[in-house]
């Protein structure tokens, strides 16, 4: 089976050719493609698919009000790290990208809220109840991604986000309606959970025709912006001055000294 | 003041630079004032992962593994990948991050070794169990950032035969008397691979290996990407020095190729706009 691939690959993405030309998802890229903003063109490549200029307007926000230059952040921090120790940008930057497909925050629980809100749809279209479907999922999950925040319980990009999907009259979609049908659930109940941006943005790409993998492959660049001036602002200051440990800040909890010969 | 919280690592500090270690204790032994000049790198690896030192039979089966894993050749998708920095001449951090990067996967990487650990957890020795569940075909999670795999976790998806490199392992790492796991394995192997219609991998060996070592999924997963290192280094060393031109860049067959002339962009667009909500 293996021997059929070997040395060719036959695909729809795209190719270039050298000195020529370049096809991307069947288009020339120089010339049908040449006037496509970089987000709608990302947006193309995993869709094939263009979008309209509003969904592109809360597509952009979306990346947008998610940029944060906070080195504290645990992937701007791995980025202004690698600034500090004088290493590249791009090596500092890649790092943080990976980083930012964790489990409690970034693409693991993107793609969890996601798969949530697409399934919940789904089965309230079909007559759940979807109080039940939250006090299940709860009980199985012990949480819902896209509810709830590790550092503090309101989020911050909810208020503008809305406040651009409506002047953009996309406030009636499904998800987005049920996002905020789940968030009035967890409120009222002792959960005391609110929506975070995982669970807003989830239902807009939603509601923009998204499956949960292409938002996934959507959000990969979201968090970007912010690496960047963490990464310049560490790199231009002397070597090792981001977050210096001194010993002390070690606190150790292990096994006391013991002596490695008497262990032989 | 905030603090890190650690129960691997223990320093006093010199007395004139707080920045500066007088002295550094792992798991509470001396590192540089004793394991420097008594421990080899194998056993001084166990104890950063398992924080116990390791009894002579567990130094061994961690070696041979490291052996085993060190290098998987230029034809494994990780040190394809570190091939490829190596190729064009980019830092050598980028080549070890695309092996950890593609060799981090759940078909022949680490995530494979992962997925088989917790097998491993759940069905035990138990071979009706495991003949039971290698019957199933993994379902994937749309909810999980890992792509499922076609195959079960620790069987080759393509293999014809189990291969001898695969064998010789097996037959030497389960000949340890620290090594329950795999000694089950070499013991049950042709009734696991007729449960799972495939041959058994290099990967399967690898998490029974690393069970026996008392590693859990999470350190098992850890310890396949850290010890698949070297060769994806040196491979990529080796295609920096021998140049592009003689690295294979293959061929592509475009299915959807618009043709010198481009196209109407317009007129595709037409039919693939998406309108929503």
């Amino acid at each position: 089976m293996l021997e059929e691939h070997v040395g060719k690959l036959v695909t729809s993405m795209g190719a270039f050719f050298p000195g020529e030309r370049a096809v991307f998802r069947g288009q020339d890229l120089h010339k049908s493609l040449q006037d496509m903003g970089w987000q709608e063109l990302y947006l193309f490549g995993f869709t094939g698919r263009r979008f309209t200029s509003q969904q592109m307007k809360v597509f952009n926000a979306l990346w947008n009000y998610t940029s944060y230059p906070d080195t504290r952040l645990w992937n701007n921090r791995v980025a202004a790290l690698a600034g500090a120790a004088r290493s590249t940008g791009t090596l500092g930057i890649a790092a943080a990208m990976g980083i930012s497909e964790a489990q409690i925050y970034g693409w693991g629980a993107a793609l969890r809220a996601s798969e949530f809100l697409i399934r919940a749809k789904n089965l309230v279209d079909e007559g759940l109840n979807l109080k039940e479907l939250v006090r299940t999922e709860l009980k199985e999950k012990r949480g819902i991604a896209g509810y709830g925040r590790p550092l503090v319980s309101i989020d911050e990009r909810i208020t503008p986000l809305l406040k651009l999907v409506r002047e953009q009259g996309l406030d009636s979609g499904p998800h987005l309606k049920l996002s905020l049908e789940v968030e009035k659930i967890l409120l009222a109940g002792r959960w005391r959970m609110r929506m975070n941006h995982a669970a807003i943005s989830a239902a807009l790409a939603a509601d923009f025709g998204l499956s949960s993998q292409e938002y996934y492959y959507f959000s990969i660049p979201a968090f970007l912006a912010g690496m960047p001036p963490c990464y310049k602002d560490a790199v231009e200051k002397p070597e090792g001055f981001l977050f210096p440990l001194p010993s002390w800040m070690l606190s150790y909890e292990g096994i006391p000294y013991r002596s490695w010969n008497a262990n032989r | 003041m905030e603090v890190i919280h650690t129960r691997i690592w223990q320093e006093q500090a010199e007395p004139d630079n707080a920045f500066a270690a007088l002295s550094c204790h792992c798991h509470g032994y001396d590192v540089y004032g004793e394991l420097l000049a008594q421990a080899s790198w194998i056993e001084y690896l166990f104890l950063l992962f398992r924080g116990e030192a390791p009894t002579k039979q567990q130094a061994r089966l961690l070696e041979g593994l490291a052996i085993a894993l060190a290098n998987p050749g230029p034809r494994d998708a990780a040190v394809h990948a570190a091939m490829c920095g190596g190729v064009g001449g980019s830092t050598s951090a980028s080549c070890l991050m695309a092996a950890l990067g593609v060799g981090a996967g759940a078909s022949g990487g680490a995530r494979e070794v992962f997925n088989a650990m917790q097998d491993w957890q759940a069905r035990g020795t138990d071979l009706a169990l495991w003949q039971s569940e290698l019957a199933v075909k993994p379902v994937d999670d749309p909810a999980d950032v890992w792509p499922v795999a076609g195959h079960p976790a620790g069987f080759d998806p393509y293999g014809v035969r189990c291969t001898t490199p695969v064998l010789q392992t097996l037959a030497h790492l389960s000949a340890l008397d620290c090594a329950p796991s795999l000694s089950w394995l070499q013991s049950n192997r042709a009734a696991l691979e007729t449960a799972a219609g495939l041959p058994l991998a290099m990967v399967g060996v690898a998490a029974a290996a690393l069970r026996d070592l008392g590693c859990t999924a999470e350190q098992g997963e850890m310890l396949f990407l850290l010890l698949r290192l070297p060769g994806a280094a040196v491979h990529a060393l080796e295609q920096r020095d021998g140049g592009y031109k003689n690295f294979p860049f293959f061929q592509i067959e475009l299915e959807n190729d618009p043709g010198p002339t481009g196209s109407n962009s317009s007129q595709i667009f037409k039919s693939v706009v998406v309108k929503t909500a």
